[in-house]
């Protein structure tokens, strides 16, 4: 079945108990066992079925199968953020003495978590520029576990060259993980492109109504654990599970294997249902929102491009945008509805322009149906320092804005007001 | 864990427990270019039951070296020296596809070293199309996609794994996307020129059990349902709304047909 199919249907059955078309929600921490047998063999992995919704539950394995089935993927876990599956997705893999290859330009939560939290626990972490494919390599160490990036980079759009990446990566046989969230599999399937682990603020696009925080993490199932060597949580007994091999048992869903039953279990950040459900009701209509998204911001990014009261607009489809080729051939369908443009006049007008606009909410978010602006250095990115707001690509000046469903002329014509106003102590 | 077999090191799946030759034991075969994961549930599920527990993989196939076979007998023949290497005179074997048709050889050709016969997913013949079999020669990608979509059922193509948030047709698509080179078309052919299944059929003494998918492609039940008819002692199990994968569609209901049988 092909994608917008898959938005609706992947991972859902007609309800058997109700006949419910719909996906329930199955709002309850634990189920029955038929007896004392089945439960033992349930928690042995030996036959299927749920226990505790901290590791798995109905609602949200339905969740979980549309968004492996939307990316291709053999397996996913929903939960409780984008930075908890960020998280799950490095602590399955990664313990102390180990180290990250991560782009610049990425998150500030991310990077966060990457450049203070992760240390904490042994890890540490190598910041490139995305773009730098020479500096990726280069700083690939002995102890290096994992390659990590966005598609596109937030908030200056630095599209990173998956494939190319990935080849790096798999050079040196360590995996990739994407941050998926800006693009959605809707733009951009990683796996495809030779990526090996996938993650997703599902807050954003996915749900895209701005009503829920929730994550998910997926497992493309095409790095070969065993041969790499490198990933003992893979490859060698479990003692937390009675001696399991992940690999050994679970071949290509090894990863998100162990991913549930240790890190669902363990750090236990899990999604609620009620969220699944809502972000299922915003899968079902991704393909939509999504051409809607790119086809207003398409319009916006031009509207911006020619007006006086902007220095710059930096958006991939534009051809002054450096990646403006590795755009049009990895995200045919549109290079996303987030993006940033300077306004003429540095913080005071960007600021100016923010307080004027009547349509686009000033928040941190993106993603959400209706449009939103934020201004990066005081808010998503302020915990980095100036020098670090300089490597990502992040000026003072810089306004990012995430384009919603509205109609465009309406867009346009707040914007137009805001872009006045900014230029009036001019 | 790995013994060597014919001096070429092969690999089965325990369960995590060693090899007794006092206990009884189980043997697993998978089809054509997979290997032992398919079977990692009722693995797990009879290891913990005291059971000798052999998911095997075939040579040339996941963890085990040497070269794949050409015919359903020489696989049927490693499978006997397998358990001979093992120490292990007698045991239940359980075959799905063209594992299937391997414990068929291996039962009627070896009564006294099969107790029990479980065919899951299986017919005789079972014939290959040329456009798969040429496809899995020149392109192995194409004929992937065509098992892993002909090889579930309708039903499965929407999802609702009962492992969760498990995606079946990913999942099998990476498994076969691990085979070797060659070994795709090699199984499939050797899955269409095996013609010795219903000779097999009538020489098999010991209890067997068809399970079948009711809407399997691959191996039709209405085909497998005249294999049945010519093993004396055997029952037959149609699970509804099943594709051929039977193992990712329908597992605890199969491990419920394995516990009565095996």
């Amino acid at each position: 079945m092909k994608f917008d199919t898959l938005s609706l249907h992947a991972g859902q059955q007609p309800d058997s108990a109700t006949g419910a078309r719909a996906t329930p929600i199955y709002q309850s921490a634990s189920y029955v066992f038929r007896d004392a047998d089945h439960a033992a063999s349930v928690f042995n992995i030996e036959r299927t079925g749920h226990v505790y919704s901290r590791v798995s539950n109905p609602t949200n394995a339905v969740l979980e199968e549309r968004i492996s089935a939307l990316e291709g993927g053999v397996g996913a876990i929903a939960t409780a953020s984008g930075q908890a599956a960020f998280h799950l997705a490095l602590a399955t893999i990664l313990s102390a003495g180990d180290h990250v290859v991560s782009s610049q330009s990425i998150y500030g939560g991310s990077h966060n978590l990457l450049s203070y939290t992760m240390p904490r626990f042994g890890v540490e972490t190598t910041f490139v520029h995305p773009r730098n494919l020479d500096a990726i390599r280069n700083a690939i160490r002995p102890n290096t576990r994992l390659i990590f990036g966005e598609v596109v980079g937030n908030p200056g759009c630095e599209i990173l060259d998956v494939p190319k990446v990935a080849d790096i990566a798999h050079e040196h046989a360590i995996p990739l993980m994407i941050d998926s969230t800006f693009t959605t599999p809707y733009l951009c399937q990683p796996f495809d492109l030779g990526a090996d682990i996938v993650f997703h603020s599902a807050t954003k696009f996915l749900s895209g109504h701005g009503i829920v925080i929730g994550g998910l993490l997926v497992d493309g199932g095409r790095f070969d654990w065993l041969n790499s060597g490198k990933f003992p949580t893979l490859t060698e007994p479990y003692d937390g599970f009675h001696g399991l091999n992940f690999a050994e048992e679970f071949g290509p869903a090894a990863y998100i294997t162990r991913a549930r039953k240790e890190g669902a279990r363990d750090f236990g950040a899990c999604m609620s249902p009620t969220t699944a459900f809502y972000v299922l009701q915003g899968l079902e209509t991704l393909p939509l929102r999504m051409e809607k998204h790119v086809s207003n911001t398409r319009l916006i990014v031009d509207f911006l491009h020619s007006h006086p009261a902007v220095d710059w607009v930096s958006y991939p489809e534009l051809s002054n945008h450096p990646d403006y080729e590795l755009s049009k051939q990895l995200l045919p369908k549109g290079a996303g509805a987030v993006f940033a443009f300077g306004v003429k006049g540095g913080r005071q007008a960007g600021h100016q322009f923010i307080a004027k606009l009547n349509l686009f909410s000033n928040l941190a978010n993106v993603g959400d149906a209706k449009s939103l602006v934020v201004h990066p250095a005081s808010t998503t990115h302020h915990r980095m320092d100036t020098q670090a707001l300089e490597a990502a690509g992040i000026s003072e000046g810089l306004v990012r804005l995430s384009v919603g469903l509205e109609d465009p002329d309406d867009l346009i014509a707040d914007l137009e007001a805001g872009l006045k106003a900014s230029q009036r102590s001019r | 864990m790995k013994i060597l077999v014919n001096d070429s090191p092969a690999y089965f799946f325990t369960g995590g427990r060693e090899i007794d030759p006092s206990r009884a034991s189980v043997v697993f075969v998978h089809g054509a270019s997979l290997d032992h994961t398919v079977w990692t549930l009722p693995a797990r599920h009879f290891a913990r039951r005291g059971y000798n527990v052999l998911a095997v993989d075939l040579p040339g196939h996941g963890l085990s070296q040497g070269e794949c076979q050409a015919e359903i007998s020489n696989y049927a023949d490693w499978l006997i020296d397998l358990l001979d290497a093992a120490g292990i005179e007698q045991t239940a074997v359980v075959g799905h596809s063209m594992g299937s048709l391997i414990a068929l050889d291996c039962a009627g050709r070896h009564p006294e070293r099969i107790r029990a016969l479980v065919l899951v997913g299986t017919a005789v013949p079972m014939p290959v199309t040329d456009y798969l079999l040429n496809a899995a020669k020149d392109n192995v990608h194409e004929a992937i996609e065509m098992l892993t979509a002909w090889g579930h059922s309708p039903s499965a193509h929407f999802g609702g794994n009962e492992t969760p948030g498990m995606w079946m047709i990913g999942g099998l698509m990476r498994l076969f996307e691990r085979g070797q080179t060659g070994v795709l078309h090699n199984d499939l052919l050797a899955c269409n020129n095996y013609s010795n299944g219903m000779e097999a059929a009538r020489q098999v003494s010991c209890p067997s059990m068809l399970i079948l998918g009711q809407h399997d492609m691959l191996t039709p039940a209405r085909v497998a349902k005249s294999l049945a008819a010519e093993i004396k002692n055997s029952q037959t199990v149609v699970f509804e709304k099943t594709g051929h994968t039977i193992m990712s569609e329908q597992p605890d209901a199969l491990l419920d047909c394995l516990i009565k049988i095996i």
